[in-house]
């Protein structure tokens, strides 16, 4: 019954929901039905607890710019993710789990270097190594997997070298990174690799303090580190929040996007016939709310009694908020379900809404923008290598995307 | 129209700098600062725009 709920035995409807198998893009038809029928609802989650379920776009703007839900994942009530390292852990990773005040003083730390103009200013850097990536892909074999060719190098070398890490280590940080976005990973797996993460980056501080350069992870260990105004460790956590997540979505957004745009020609032949600055922007955004990778809800919460859609949200009561289905509310976004890049689609909230919306996606932009401007323009035969329904999903990835993306040309 | 920011509010996401550059800029810690408050009616829509995906509801408009 793929069109129908899964209810427990006490009648809440099971999350996270399966996508059909034929559209492999869009969210759980189930998620469809909620949005229409029940938009504030109950859900059963891993560990028997039942959250609240937010599917409208409205609802979900409103509750993320709410300061009576918390972001605190320490708090009871607060809906976990299973096998998470964060399920039990008191250490937050930064302050992507805390709330205002403390969540402001340290995220600001940390917000010079994603202005517009300064990442503006990363342009003819990411633009070359985009080109690197292709020249080298293209003079190796084919079929080639995208994934390994340029959807991970990409955002991996442009992150490393705003943070100031080597490259070179690159295996020990996409490892642990996989591990840790993996949902089926047993828990302590998921802890192990996220200390020998914040032990990596702890080190690299070390050498940062002794000499630094002209990086972030310098400027936090002599601006924040040195003065004491962050300690080694939270400093550390920081820079494992920052590293992962510059990985691992936009390399999920490059080959997703790409395996979207191949199966969607007349939409990619926009993008590639015009490859001015301003078509480009447009499909950026277009994909960012149709794939929405970040397909797991957002975790919050509530502090206080809430009033919404009908409901009572109960202070205490979890609170998982669904960006995917919200960006497909057919009331925000005319046919929702249709990929039209041409669309003014720049209030999605594929990168969250309210104080915790990613604070990273300038730079997102600007990559994305980069790679779907170039691949298709530099190699405009570019093709599946296997049938469309061969491509494996990430649908236990804590970032939705494909394990490959087998190409040719 | 007229436009106010609240600088403790803002989160820095640069949004309304990439909507409307000539209105809104960032200091050096990415915080929005505000460069024209009666914008001209030519960035009238960028500005609603800036104000409508600002996520931390930081910029005020009064349209007259
Ligand atoms: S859009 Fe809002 S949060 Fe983002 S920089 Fe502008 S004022 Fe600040």
């Amino acid at each position: 019954m793929p069109e129908t709920l899964t209810h427990s035995s006490e009648g809440q409807a099971e999350w996270p929901m399966p996508r059909a198998a034929t559209c492999p893009f869009d969210p759980p038809p189930a998620l469809k039905s909620l949005q229409s029928e029940a938009p504030v609802s109950r859900v059963r989650i891993w560990d028997g607890s039942t959250p609240w379920l937010i599917t409208r776009y409205e609802h979900t703007r409103a509750l993320l710019g709410d300061p009576r839900i918390s972001s605190d994942a320490t708090r009871p009530g607060f809906p976990r993710t299973a096998g998470s390292a964060q399920s039990d852990t008191r250490a937050p990773l930064s302050f992507i789990n805390m709330d205002d005040p403390e969540h402001a003083r340290l995220r600001r730390m940390v917000t010079a270097p994603f202005a517009i103009k300064r990442i503006e200013a990363l342009r003819p850097a990411v633009q070359r190594i985009v080109d690197d990536s292709i020249d080298t892909m293209l003079a190796g074999p084919k079929p080639v997997d995208l994934v390994e060719a340029l959807a991970l190098p990409i955002p991996s070398l442009v992150i490393c070298e705003l943070l100031g890490v080597p490259y070179e280590d690159h295996d020990l940080f996409q490892h642990n990174t996989k591990v840790l976005v993996k949902l089926s990973t047993a828990r302590e797996e998921s802890a192990a690799a996220l200390t020998a993460l914040t032990d990596y980056l702890e080190r690299l501080l070390t050498s940062k303090l002794e000499r630094p350069g002209n990086d972030l992870l310098s400027d936090i260990a002599t601006r924040r580190v040195a003065t004491g105004e962050l300690t080694q460790r939270e400093a550390a956590r920081m820079g494992v929040l920052l590293l992962i997540a510059g990985h691992e979505t936009t390399a999920n957004m490059i080959a997703l996007g790409t395996c979207a745009l191949l199966q969607n020609p007349d939409q990619l032949a926009l993008l590639r016939d015009a490859p001015d600055a301003k078509t480009t922007a447009s499909a950026v955004e277009e994909l960012l709310r149709y794939l929405n990778i970040t397909h797991n809800g957002r975790r919050r919460v509530a502090l206080e009694d809430i009033e919404i859609g009908g409901e009572t949200i109960r202070a205490g009561d979890g609170l998982i908020i669904a960006g995917d289905i919200a960006n497909r509310d057919p009331d925000v976004f005319p046919d929702p379900d249709r990929l039209d890049i041409t669309r003014n689609a720049r209030r999605h909230v594929a990168f969250g809404f309210g104080v915790h919306q990613c604070l990273g996606q300038p730079l997102a932009r600007l990559e994305l923008q980069v790679v779907y401007s170039t691949l298709y323009r530099r190699i405009p035969a570019l093709a599946l290598a296997i049938e469309p329904d061969q491509v494996r999903y990430k649908h236990d990835g804590a970032v939705y995307g494909v394990y490959e993306l087998p190409v040719t040309w | 129209m007229h436009v106010e920011v609240d600088q403790p509010k803002c989160v820095a996401s640069g949004q309304c700098v990439m909507l409307a550059p000539g209105v809104f800029d960032q200091d050096d810690d990415g915080i929005v600062e505000l460069l024209d408050a009666d914008p001209a009616p030519e960035h009238h829509d960028d500005v609603r725009e800036s104000a409508a995906v600002c996520p931390a509801a930081a910029i005020r408009l009064t349209e007259k």
